[in-house]
């Protein structure tokens, strides 16, 4: 019955550091909210927080001056905006992805990794949903995307994918917010039930929902958990299908192309392991939890960023194939122009850290190397938000007529905007590490060998429970 | 601890409160697990376990019947489908009709997502909120928190709680079931509700 444990034959390793007990787990991760944050959070925190004012006063000066702001023209009538927008959702997709998908896998070593991801998960969604709300020019009137009874008796247009996006993206953030609060109550149980200072005891407790660790609670509760993975994983496909569909349902070439809602979910994947990464090796060296989040963690989540790395590469090589097969001169010139023309040096930085980094990790040398390892997950975030700006802008910049191709230029708004959102995730994040359990201790234990009740009883153990049941229910 | 039994037990909770659950201890899964088998086969209903993570195994050794929230979330899954399509219906069909595209006002590719979306927002809300619902949680007050012992359930302790309101609850018997399942400690925890 021991089914917990590693298959040592095909090379498993344990979850976490053998000896590590329950109480051992609930002491490493509590005791980064308990104790005062090192100095370097405080650094962090505060350069984050800079970020997110000047976040808020480009946003103050974008909306009292307008859109000219920002560099985007005619014909480049998306840029940035819609990048950031994309690339953001983009990053959100590894946390439902580490905890919906790898959940219903039975992949147990996503337990040491999930809590942090799917914080991840809710914070770039925050920063996505800032650049549809913003670019809309006049946002006195964004309330037009929601489809609210009105005076002027309109509604919106159920065919757009514009509209579809409102409603993926809006659910995806709702349902990623309640699938991280659910999986945090017991959780802020443990906080409650070892805080020293009414304050604490208050908040978290609050918070908690007066968890008492009922097993008939946990019952439902694991219900509920299995539920929410299973409705995330279909959800989390098509929030970035549907926000391909921006793309491929247009006439535009280069958008308008079927491989669109496989490719971006792969590369959303991507850029989102790569951005679990980044953070992860940070704060696993920082708050010291390298005995819960081991290399074996790592070596994984590189295998899979070399899995969509390929399949990303896979998805460049097709469009070039597909734009040549389709006999379409404005296909083949938009691809022969992103490689070639103006914009060919964003075109082979994506290749570059897209393609050609990710590949490394074949060898296991260098997939187990840390700082290797955090250099790639950097090359990759920049890599994908190439991707984005690849696919929106040199798309757009030379349209059907030569006479109004132009080239587009950021402006300092257009910066000030896109580093103030990394400054509200990155304060979003350091808030989150330290206020909340930011490794799923119940969910931890549970993975231990010591949790299951049956690791010494025999097979007819379970078989004796179905027998005691039914005579109990005759 | 059989020869322990003319001890007296401790009793935690307010001044003046009334006697409401015996609350057993144990170190283990394992020990926690036959503990629940033992209370079970006696016949006791209103008890429950307390483990700081979900150990495998446990519903069928307390004898619980199958989740029911399963048929919420189903309810609300068909609720939120509909609801999108009444909407989409209402909003593009009957009141607002107009041709984008050359696609016609009812044209039913373009409901997949919106459907898509609804059906999984409002199956998400059942599935949390119906989790509540039926743990009636938020509770902040329950008499095992006047225990100070058991606020290791939440770290490495395991724990049975069996309510004086039991209809098979016995001053004497119930003590001695729990006292033969070999627990590191029992007390008598009271309060003042009813």
């Amino acid at each position: 019955m021991s089914n917990d444990g590693p298959i040592q034959d095909i090379g498993e390793k344990h979850l976490v550091v053998p000896g590590t007990t329950f109480r051992k787990i609930t002491e490493a991760v509590s005791r980064v909210t308990e104790t005062p944050a090192p100095r370097g959070w405080w650094i962090m925190f505060l350069t984050a927080l800079l970020f997110t004012g000047v976040l808020g006063a480009a946003i103050g000066y974008l909306f009292f001056r307008g859109v000219g702001v920002w560099g985007n023209n005619s014909p480049v009538g998306w840029a940035w905006d819609i990048t950031n927008f994309v690339w953001w959702v983009g990053i959100g997709h590894a946390g439902t992805l580490i905890s919906a998908v790898l959940f219903l896998f039975r992949q147990k070593w996503r337990t040491s990794i999930n809590r942090f991801a799917e914080a991840m998960t809710i914070f770039a969604v925050i920063c996505a949903l800032i650049f549809p709300g913003i670019h809309v020019g006049r946002v006195w009137h964004a309330y037009y995307m929601f489809p609210i009874p009105n005076s002027m008796a309109i509604w919106p247009n159920f065919k757009s994918p514009l509209l579809w996006d409102v409603f993926a993206v809006g659910t995806y953030f709702t349902v990623s917010t309640l699938f991280w609060f659910t999986g945090l109550i017991p959780d802020f149980a443990t906080l409650r039930d070892r805080s020293a200072n009414r304050i604490r005891r208050a908040v978290y407790g609050f918070l908690a929902l007066g968890w008492r660790s009922s097993n008939r609670h946990w019952q439902n509760y694991e219900r509920a958990y299995m539920i929410l993975a299973a409705l995330s994983t279909p959800l989390v496909l098509s929030v970035h299908s549907v926000v391909s569909f921006d793309f491929a349902t247009s006439v535009e070439p280069g958008w308008h192309a079927t491989i669109f809602p496989p490719y971006f979910v792969a590369g959303a994947i991507f850029s989102g392991f790569a951005m679990v990464l980044t953070l992860m090796l940070v704060a696993r060296s920082v708050f010291k939890l390298t005995d819960l989040v081991t290399m074996t963690h790592i070596e994984l989540m590189n295998k899979i960023i070399l899995a969509t790395g390929t399949i990303v590469g896979y998805a460049y090589a097709m469009e070039f194939f597909i734009a040549w097969y389709s006999g379409n001169q404005y296909e083949r010139y938009v691809f022969l122009n992103r490689a070639f023309g103006p914009y060919a040096w964003a075109y082979w930085t994506m290749i570059s850290c897209n393609v050609i980094s990710p590949q490394l990790f074949w060898f296991k040398k260098l997939r187990t190397n840390i700082p290797l390892t955090f250099v790639i997950s950097i090359f990759v975030n920049i890599g994908m938000w190439f991707e984005r700006f690849v696919i929106i802008v040199t798309s757009l910049h030379r349209d059907f007529i030569p006479s109004s191709w132009g080239y587009f230029h950021p402006t300092p708004v257009d910066i000030a905007i896109y580093m103030g959102s990394l400054g509200l995730f990155f304060t979003l994040f350091l808030l989150f590490i330290r206020w909340v359990p930011m490794i799923a201790i119940a969910e931890l234990k549970s993975v231990l060998p010591e949790a299951s009740a049956h690791h010494h009883a025999d097979d007819h153990h379970g078989h004796d429970h179905d027998h005691a049941h039914a005579a109990k229910a005759e | 601890m059989a020869d322990a039994t003319n001890k007296p037990l401790t009793r935690v909770g307010p001044e003046g409160g009334t006697p409401v659950l015996l609350l057993a201890e144990y170190d283990t899964p394992a020990a926690v697990m036959h503990a629940a088998e033992k209370v079970r086969d006696a016949g006791f209903t209103r008890w429950d376990v307390h483990t700081p993570f979900p150990v495998h195994g446990m519903d069928k050794a307390m004898g619980l019947p199958d989740s029911r929230l399963g048929w919420i979330v189903a309810t609300m899954a068909l609720i939120g489908f509909s609801t999108a399509v009444s909407l989409i219906t209402w909003a593009n069909v009957v009141s607002y009709p107009f041709i984008v595209g050359g696609k016609p006002a009812f044209s039913i590719p373009s409901y997949a997502p919106v459907c898509f979306e609804l059906t999984v927002l409002l199956s998400a809300f059942g599935a949390v909120f119906g989790m509540f619902g039926l743990n009636k949680l938020p509770r902040h007050h329950h008499a095992v928190f006047e225990s100070d012992r058991f606020r290791a359930v939440t770290d490495d302790k395991f724990f049975v709680s069996v309510e004086y309101a039991d209809p098979k609850f016995d001053d004497v018997r119930t003590r001695e079931l729990l006292e033969s399942t070999k627990p590191n400690h029992i007390e008598i925890v009271e309060d003042n509700e009813s």
